[in-house]
Order: structure tokens, then C-alpha cells, then sequence
């Protein structure tokens, strides 16, 4: 073989692995990258996308919603109804998942459990706006129950209250969202060997001592990442929010989804849209940033 | 086997390619973005449409159809990328940015070289002076009254003022039988209900939000009006949940016999009606201030219409606009749309043939049209801060005077 023939052998192979890739890699640039940096340059314009010829505008968009107070309520917000929201899903989920591995109870309710238990997660987030705004408006099922149980003396108005409304909203996303913890943790469950447990059993140790100390580490893993990405989905959520409260009373259940929402398509200002859009990108990014080495770390 | 054109057939086929060409040549295709299509009846539209292309030879129109917020959007991004549609759908609450945008084009040259009757028209929406909007089609609001809880409440005289409409709400209250007087939906999802529910109290009242083009909300007609509002939410008349009552939800607690009084779209009669065909209620005018004797203002909705200023086509879109503002084709459409005309001479044929429309059209013939809303900067947004103060005073956290003051300084900035 000649040197120029296999100069050339040589670039062909250095060559082929990214020309297998040049599908995808040109599929993440058009629908990811090129977006990303889109709403990134808009933000840093004057009237973007309404104006053909917009003007560089710097940082002012991010300064203007960095001063504005109800950005900050926003934030707040967000935070809040994300930590609840992931603690109790992984709370809830985890006994769930432990009542579903137990063999103290019958098989044939075991299998009705798990139907029941999964069933939030059949709902798009539109039907469990609905449901819970059925169930929560002042003269709804929820106020009746509490008000004949004597729990309650007059009808609390859930959502429209700006005392319940951040609440409300949160619980109604604690309910749609435990499935994911309790699936996770389940097939995690069925996972673990049963000699840990019967070598527990030898040393006599009780039950909160083996879930302590045999479970929870075990699982600890899955619980780690499932709150990781619950955490990047619970601050994107919109539709629940929205359908649900319109990130009312007032701004007490205004997240920045909402906030950002409002800029663009009530305010039509677009690039502080952008600005608000790229600041919840970022945090986004920490956490996946955060994930990934958690998992190359594993 | 061979096969061989003859001379005769590839003349015949040149020809024909040649005729459809220049046809195709000769035809204009109007691009027309709404989003009343879906609200009509299926193939009205378009049926109407046909008709103005046989009356137009050589004009073709092609229906850019999608629900209200989807064409909303795609006319706001037309607009920035000058991709607008020839002939746009548009609200009156888009208007004022979109001419900002200088994406619709002046309709006063077209109007005068086409000789074009302007005193036909009930409204044109004017910004800078530039006539960018007419109301195809109304949507009135007048309050819808359930006769049998009016009855049932000792209410005999239907309320004319806004003491008259506390005492009736008052009389209509049954908190434990779930029952009220009132309902105001003011969710922040859709903060319409500041347009169509609160400030048509001051409009109804020939008064005005606005003076000398700017706001004016610490003036008395709207501190009136807050005051107003809240004297009939500290009496309990108002059905709970208003923070995040839709308008949807509104029409549901009518329907359901739980509330006695609602402001709303005329449009919904139909539905109330298709709802509940056992409820028996009647449309009065929203009620005014004691003493006030004139003109009422009634609040509307409409379909409006413009020509975008990219248009290649201009002069084929002024004859579609000239066409649906006509008499007969505009009483066409309104009656398709149980709505009221954009042409003052048309008579939509629903105003005869069914009593509840026709008491509406007799409060619409007696009044004008009104709503402040048409044309100002981000409208949505607007209403929105409106909005969270008047949700505000009604939680008790401000007066109504706080709430008016706080509003203004947020409406003051975007002008």
C-alpha cells in the first residue's frame, strides 16, 4: 500500500465516526442549539421578533427583571412549589412503594393498590387542572367533606385565596406527580437481594432498622437521580399552574414559568421573555450539570 | 412499439398549458388570517368567501383559520417577520401594537379613491390617525338576569341603577342555598373580565377611563366604580372565587341557577340556552349612575378587520373588506354569527325571529358601542395590572382609591 493510499485509509477512518453522527449532531443543532441561542440573542435586544431591525440592548432586560419585584416572587415561588413538590413525591412515593413490596398484603389488593396508586400519572396536567379545581372551588366536594366533618366552620376559597392558593396548587402537583418515585422505587425494591433482609432478620435488627439501614441506601441511587430530574421538571411546569390559579391571587402563585409567559404573551416583551427564559435555563443547567457528574461519579 | 406525438396534439397541449397559465396569471390570492372560521358554522365561511370570488372574478381567497390565541400569535409574528396575511382578522385590543409594528396599512386612501359610504359603518378604529380597523362583527354585553331567582327574591322591577343592582344582588343572596347575586370572574389566565365586567359599569354611564388619550383612573367615574364593586363583595353578593373565576365559569353558575345577575357576550344565548333550556332569564342594560339619563355605553367584543401594509395585493384585499362591510353579506355573517353588524344598515335575521335577540338589538340600537380597551398599548397587559389591584382592594389590602392610584402609575408607564 502506498503512503498516499494510506494517508488516505487513515482520514477515512478519522472521518467516518462523525459522518455516522452528522445526522443526530445536525437533528440537536436545528432543534436544540439553534433555539437556545435564538431566545439567548433575543434577550439581549431591543424589541425582539417584533421589530425587523432590533437594536443591541446589552444587559438592560436582565437588569429590568432583576429590579422587578414580582420576578423575585416568582423565584421564590418556583423554589417553594419545587422542594415540596419533590419531597413529597419521593415521601409519598417511597411508601407507596413499600406498601406494594410488602408481603403482608393480599396479592389480589396488592394488584387493585397498584392500579389506584398509578393513576394520577394516566392524566395530562389540562385534566388534573380540572379535577382539582372541581374539587377545590369554595362550593366543591373538598369544603362540603371538611365543612360536615366539622374541620372547617365557613368554605375556603383554595385557589383564589392568596393565604391557600401556593399551597393548593402544590398539592394538586403532589398528587400528579408521586407515580414516577413509586415506579422508580418499586422496580428499585424488587431490585434488592432478599439475604440482606434475612441477614438482618440473624442479627435481629426491626423493621425501621433494616428500611434505615438496608433499604434507603440501597435505594438511595434511584432516589437520587428521580429527585434530580424531578427537581428540572417540577421548576418548568406550566399548565397545572396556569389552568389552575393563572399564577393568581394577585402574584401569590406566580412562578417564573408564568412570569415569563406573561412577558411575552401579555406584555409582548419579547426580550424580556428571553431574559426571564434564559435565567431559568441556567438554573436548569446547574442542576443538569449537577446530574451528570452525578451519574459519571456513580 | 413507437409512439409518436402528432403536431395537432402538442399544439392542443400548448395551448391548454398557455390558457391555464395565463389564467393562473391573471388570479390573485388573497391570504386571509382569522380565527372566526372555527366559531362559525362548518363551510360558512368559506361558502361566503366563494360568493365574493364569483362576484370578483380573477380574486381567489384563501382562509388562514385557527382558534382566537393561535392567530393572535401567528399575526403577531407575521407582523415582526412581514409575513402578515393580505387580510387579517384582528382584535381591537392587537390594533395599537401592531400599527407599531407599521404592519397595517392605512384604509383612508382606499375609502376615498373607492368613494366609500363611511357613514355605513358603525366604527373605524383609528390610531395616529390612521384608519386601521373595522368591527366586521359585535359581540354586546348587556347583563343576563334569571327572572325565576328575581322572582323568587321579591325582585318586581328589574335594577336600572347601580343602587337598584346592590339591592336586587342583595335580595338574590342565599349563601346557603349556594345561590348569588352576582358573579365577577376576574382569573388572571384571562383578565378580561376587568374589560367586560368592571369597566363596562363606567362606560354604560357614558363615562370614560380615559382622558385626553391617557389614563385616567384616579378619576372619579373609575374610584365610582371600584367603590361600587366592592360594596357589593363586602355585602356578600358576589359568588366566591373570584380571583380565578373564568369567564367560562361564570356562564356555568348562570346556567346552574347559582347566581341571579351576570355581564356577558350576547354570543353566549345560544349556550345558556342549549345548557339549560328550562332557565328563564331576560337581557336589561348594564345599569348607570343615579341620575344619569343619556346614551349608554354598551361594551362589545368584535371581529374586527384590517389590510396588512406588506400587502402585494391591497387593492383586491380593500375589495374583500369593502365586501364583508356590505349590507347584505354583513347582515350574512353577524346573523351566522348571532352577532350584531358592523354595518348600520344591516339587519341580522335573528333579531325577529327570537325575542332575546331582539331586546338586545333594541338596548344595541339605543346606545353605542363602547370600550376604551380598542386600541391601546398592550391591552392584555393592561387589564392584567388592573387586574391584581382590583383583586387587591377586594382581599382588603387597599382602598378602592389605593387600588386606582396603584393601577394608573402601572398603566401611566407603558404609554
Amino acid at each position: 500500500m502506498t503512503r498516499q493510499k494510506r494517508s488516505r485509509h487513515r482520514l477515512k477512518r478519522t472521518v467516518a465516526p462523525y459522518l455516522y453522527l452528522s445526522p443526530s449532531l445536525v437533528i440537536i443543532g436545528l432543534l436544540m442549539l439553534l433555539p437556545m441561542v435564538t431566545v439567548i440573542s433575543y434577550s439581549f435586544q431591543n424589541s425582539a421578533v417584533l421589530r425587523r431591525d432590533p437594536s443591541f440592548a446589552g444587559l438592560k432586560h436582565y437588569q429590568a427583571i432583576f429590579a422587578d419585584p414580582v420576578f423575585w416572587a416568582s423565584l421564590w415561588h418556583t423554589l417553594y412549589f419545587t422542594c415540596m413538590s419533590v419531597v413529597f413525591h419521593m415521601t409519598i412515593g417511597m411508601i407507596f412503594a413499600l406498601m406494594l413490596n410488602s408481603d403482608r398484603i393480599n396479592p389480589t389488593l396488592r394488584n387493585i393498590l397498584r392500579v389506584l396508586y398509578i393513576l394520577p400519572w394516566l392524566f395530562t396536567a389540562v385534566i388534573i387542572a380540572v379535577i382539582w379545581r372541581l374539587l377545590l372551588e369554595p362550593n366543591g366536594v373538598v369544603n362540603s367533606i371538611l365543612m360536615q366533618l366539622g374541620l372547617i366552620g365557613s368554605k375556603i376559597e383554595w385557589f383564589s385565596s392568596p393565604e391557600t392558593a401556593l399551597h393548593a396548587v402544590t398539592f394538586a402537583n403532589i398528587w400528579a406527580g408521586y407515580p414516577l418515585f413509586m415506579v422508580s422505587l418499586l422496580a428499585g425494591l424488587q431490585g434488592i437481594p432478599k439475604d440482606f433482609y434475612e441477614a438482618a432478620d440473624i442479627d435481629g435488627a426491626k423493621a425501621y432498622q433494616k428500611l434505615i439501614f438496608i433499604t434507603i441506601p440501597q435505594l438511595m441511587p434511584i432516589i437520587i437521580s428521580i429527585s434530580l430530574l424531578d427537581f428540572i421538571w417540577t421548576m418548568q411546569v406550566f399548565p397545572l399552574i396556569w389552568i389552575t390559579t393563572g399564577g393568581g391571587p394577585i402574584y401569590s402563585t406566580e412562578v417564573l414559568s408564568t412570569y415569563t409567559y406573561k412577558l411575552a404573551f401579555s406584555s409582548y416583551n419579547l426580550s424580556q421573555a428571553s431574559a426571564s427564559a434564559v435565567v431559568i435555563l441556567l438554573i436548569s443547567l446547574g442542576l443538569t450539570l449537577f446530574y451528570i457528574r452525578y451519574q459519571k461519579a456513580r | 412499439m413507437t409512439f409518436r406525438i402528432k403536431p395537432a396534439m402538442l399544439k392542443m397541449a400548448a395551448a391548454a398549458w398557455l390558457l391555464g397559465a395565463t389564467s393562473a396569471m391573471a388570479d390573485t390570492t388573497l391570504e386571509f388570517a382569522q380565527w372566526w372560521e372555527p366559531e362559525l358554522p362548518a363551510g360558512s365561511l368559506r361558502k361566503i368567501m366563494d360568493e365574493f370570488e364569483a362576484a370578483n372574478p380573477g380574486i381567489k381567497v384563501t382562509l388562514v383559520s385557527g382558534p382566537y390565541a393561535a392567530t393572535r400569535d401567528q399575526i403577531s409574528v407575521g407582523a415582526a417577520t412581514g409575513t402578515l396575511s393580505d387580510v387579517v382578522g384582528l382584535d381591537g385590543a392587537w390594533v395599537n401594537n401592531l400599527n407599531a409594528q407599521n404592519a397595517l396599512a392605512d384604509m383612508n386612501p382606499m375609502m376615498d379613491a373607492s368613494k366609500f359610504d363611511k357613514a355605513q359603518v358603525a366604527d373605524i378604529i383609528k390610531v395616529d390617525g390612521k384608519a386601521v380597523m373595522f368591527p366586521v362583527a359585535s359581540f354586546v354585553y348587556p347583563v343576563f338576569v334569571n327572572l325565576d331567582l328575581a322572582a323568587q327574591a321579591g325582585v318586581t322591577k328589574l335594577p336600572s341603577t347601580r343602587a337598584e343592582f346592590l339591592e336586587a344582588a342583595k335580595k338574590m343572596t342565599h349563601a346557603d342555598k349556594n345561590q348569588y347575586g352576582w358573579v365577577l370572574p376576574l382569573s388572571l389566565q384571562s383578565p378580561s373580565g376587568v374589560q367586560n365586567d368592571m369597566m363596562s359599569w363606567v362606560w354604560a354611564s357614558g363615562q370614560s377611563m380615559m382622558a385626553d388619550g391617557k389614563p385616567a383612573l384616579e378619576g372619579k367615574p373609575v374610584v365610582d366604580m371600584l367603590t361600587f364593586v366592592k360594596s357589593l363583595n363586602d355585602a356578600g353578593t358576589i359568588s366566591p372565587g373570584i380571583a380565578t373565576k373564568t369567564e367560562q365559569e361564570k356562564v356555568e353558575e348562570f346556567v346552574n341557577d347559582r347566581v341571579g345577575m351576570m355581564i356577558d357576550s350576547l354570543a353566549h344565548v345560544n349556550l345558556i340556552r342549549k345548557r339549560n333550556p328550562k332557565l328563564n332569564f331576560d337581557l336589561i342594560p348594564v345599569p348607570v349612575v343615579e341620575g344619569y339619563t343619556g346614551k349608554r355605553g354598551l361594551p362589545y367584543a368584535s371581529w374586527g378587520i384590517g389590510i396588512s401594509a406588506g400587502s402585494k395585493h391591497q387593492e383586491e384585499a380593500w375589495k374583500l373588506v369593502q365586501y364583508l362591510m356590505s349590507e347584505k353579506v354583513n347582515a350574512k355573517l353577524v346573523s351566522l354569527a348571532n352577532a350584531f353588524p358592523g354595518n348600520v344598515n344591516a339587519k341580522p335575521d335573528f333579531v325577529t325571529s327570537d325575542k332575546a335577540f331582539g331586546k338586545a338589538f333594541e338596548i344595541f340600537k339605543t346606545g353605542y358601542l363602547a370600550n376604551e380597551f380598542t386600541g391601546l398599548p398592550v391591552a392584555e397587559d393592561l387589564m392584567t395590572q388592573f387586574d391584581v389591584e382590583a383583586q387587591k382592594m377586594l382581599a382588603g389590602e387597599q382602598s378602592p382609591e389605593q387600588a386606582a392610584a396603584n393601577a394608573q402609575k402601572g398603566w401611566t408607564a407603558k404609554f
